[in-house]
């Protein structure tokens, strides 16, 4: 599984990528691979806001449907316009050209509620017990 | 294949009509009436015959071949049902004759039908009464949340919340949230069942139902079942039975008896009527005697002189949930299976049901990853993770499997299960049909081990291989165009 250096990450498997006060956010490797074919994504509207783990999105694979939710509270500031017609990007490229919106960070202390490229390694490993 | 569009030659012609020799004048408006001609196929008799007999050669049903697909018990539909059904006097209703004065006389069979029916399946379940309108499973969950608003509505309570457990229907949340209710999802525990504290910690004065399949669709019954019923109506929340899960506990445990106040039944599930494709379904609604007033209109009943009748004085109904009484030849199909069986054969139908599951459970588990493993009742929940080093998955099986002449489990469901497969095998299954499953199964738990490849490329004996089923569902192409 490809756990990235330098980003945060839920338990419910979104990767965030802070920016100063902008957070970009997707689905990690391990997410992709477990929904399999994504088929569809649904987004939220720009200037939508959300609190921390509200549902943010939600996404179709060929096996199921599955909520993703704020990794952290905010404003939407731009959605991957790409995901409405390629959304296969999300298997194909989940870190880079599969990002599904970026956000406006509302409160920086809650980035210690998410977990490290280490602590989320770990958390994969106990998942697989 | 080609479609029956593609089989259109111009002016080729399947029937004649006589000349119209009555005088008729239309008089719909202009704007009602098509500007062009409808492109419909333009084939003979024989041409539809043909493409309609070879439709029905590639498909595969319970009538053909084994079908232990989770959660939709597909078990055999009796044929006498369909004599049944095909009585005359039934098929040459109509469905308005007990709306016209005096002509309720002539219909005073299927009227009995309806209001049988309806006290029967009170019977099986423990509730007070029935309408047999909803159309579906779904549509029956659909009802059944709109009777859980009504009654809010009605006790001029506020609620906003349904709770579900994580590992049921996706069509109970999805009920809910076309009634206009936020879902809340309650995990489920170590031994297969909603966390009991979990729900606790989340039901309050805002929550409006709880929705739940018992057994739930990892084959496990909940034995904290009545706890999770009391707890709910301590705050006034009502209880939803999902019953596609019937088949399990006829002639044993009534949802009504555990303190359910809403079931729904899928007929074409637990009463052996035609499923998906072979036919209507139809997914009566039982409720507790708080909730007898919200149910559809019409009402059959039981007059004093021992006719019946339509009744629709009632002030709280929901109003029509459909058109006459729900799909009556499933109703009829339903009434003449449980006559036949009759309560002792009723109860052995779930008997069998659950000795079948286990015994495949308990044959299949030393292949097989099972996570919860206890007794279960009509279906279990295998998985295929132990096969993933080798890189096959529950989708590979379930494609070899039907290579095999056997319709594959329900995958991926639920899905707290990694690579799960549900198995149901039914009760009208014979012991050596479920030893060939097994044989099957284990020679695929080898395969898995010695030649993946042969996995990989099932199935090989369809009319077309696998299928790009991520394609299929990002390009959605459901219309004929020439």
């Amino acid at each position: 599984m490809d756990v990235r250096e330098g980003l945060f990450y839920t338990k419910e498997h979104e990767w965030v990528k802070i920016d100063g006060k902008i957070a970009t956010v997707g689905i990690t490797d391990y997410a992709q691979s477990a929904l399999g074919d994504v088929t569809f994504v649904e987004l939220p509207k720009k200037a939508d806001v959300f609190k921390q783990a509200d549902q943010i999105a939600t996404v179709e694979s060929v096996k199921a449907a599955s909520d993703i939710y704020a990794p952290l509270s905010g404003a939407v500031e731009e959605i991957n316009p790409e995901l409405d017609n390629v959304p296969e990007l999300v298997n194909q490229s989940c870190y880079e050209k599969g990002f599904f919106l970026k956000m406006q960070i509302e409160d920086e202390a809650e980035i210690k509620n998410l977990m490290d490229a280490k602590s989320y390694k770990a958390y994969l490993e106990s998942l697989a017990k | 294949m080609k479609l029956i569009f593609e089989k259109s030659i111009d002016s080729r012609t399947g029937f004649k009509l006589p000349e119209c020799d009555v005088d008729i004048k239309f008089n719909l408006s202009e704007k009602y009436l098509r500007k062009s001609q409808a492109e419909l196929p333009e084939v003979s008799e024989l041409d539809v015959v043909r493409h309609f007999s070879e439709l029905a050669k590639r498909n595969f049903s319970v009538d053909s071949n084994f079908y232990p697909l989770g959660s939709c018990t597909m078990k055999y539909n009796p044929k006498f049902t369909e004599r049944v059904a095909n009585f005359e006097g039934f098929t040459d209703l109509h469905g308005l004759l007990p709306q016209v004065l005096g002509a309720s006389m002539l219909c005073q069979g299927a009227l009995q039908v309806v209001y049988d029916v309806q006290k029967l399946l009170c019977e099986i379940t423990g509730m007070k009464a029935f309408t047999t309108q909803p159309l579906a499973g779904a549509h029956g969950e659909l009802t059944g949340a709109m009777l859980i608003a009504a009654y809010h509505k009605d006790k001029k309570h506020k609620r906003k919340y349904v709770i579900v457990p994580d590992s049921s229907h996706g069509t109970n949340p999805a009920s809910a949230a076309i009634a206009g209710y936020e879902i809340i999802t309650v995990p489920t525990d170590k031994t297969g069942c909603m966390d009991f504290e979990e729900f606790k910690s989340k039901l309050n004065e805002n929550v409006a139902a709880v929705m739940l399949t018992c057994p739930n669709t990892l084959g496990i019954f909940n034995f904290r079942i009545k706890d999770i019923c009391d707890e709910a109506h301590k705050v006034d929340a009502l209880v939803y039975y999902d019953g596609a899960n019937l088949n399990a506990i006829l002639g044993k445990a009534r949802p009504g008896d555990i303190g359910f106040d809403i079931v729904h039944i899928n007929l074409h599930k637990t009463f052996a009527t035609p499923h998906g494709g072979g036919g209507p379904g139809a997914g009566p609604v039982g409720v507790s005697e708080k909730l007898v007033g919200y149910l559809p209109i019409p009402r059959v009943v039981k007059r004093s002189d021992a006719t019946y009748a339509l009744s629709y004085n009632r002030s709280k109904s929901l109003g029509y949930m459909a058109a006459f009484f729900g799909n009556f030849s499933v109703i009829l199909k339903t009434y003449a299976y449980i006559m036949m069986l009759g309560k002792d054969g009723l109860t052995e139908v779930s008997e069998t049901a659950v000795l079948n599951a286990n015994y495949l459970k308990e044959k299949l588990k030393k292949y097989f990853q099972l996570d919860y493993d206890r007794i279960c009742m009509h279906e279990f929940v295998i998985s295929a993770v132990s096969q993933l080093k080798n890189n096959i998955h529950a989708i590979d099986i379930a494609k070899y499997l039907i290579d095999k002449g056997i319709h594959p489990p329900t995958v991926y469901f639920p899905l707290i299960v990694k690579e799960a497969m549900m198995v149901e095998p039914t009760e009208t299954e014979s012991k050596q049909t479920l030893d060939e499953f097994i044989d099957v199964m284990v020679e695929i738990a080898e395969l898995a081990e010695h030649n993946p490849q042969a996995l990989k490329d099932a199935p090989v004996t369809t009319c077309v291989g696998r299928l790009d089923e991520a394609k299929a569902a990002r390009d959605l192409n459901l219309r004929w165009q020439k």
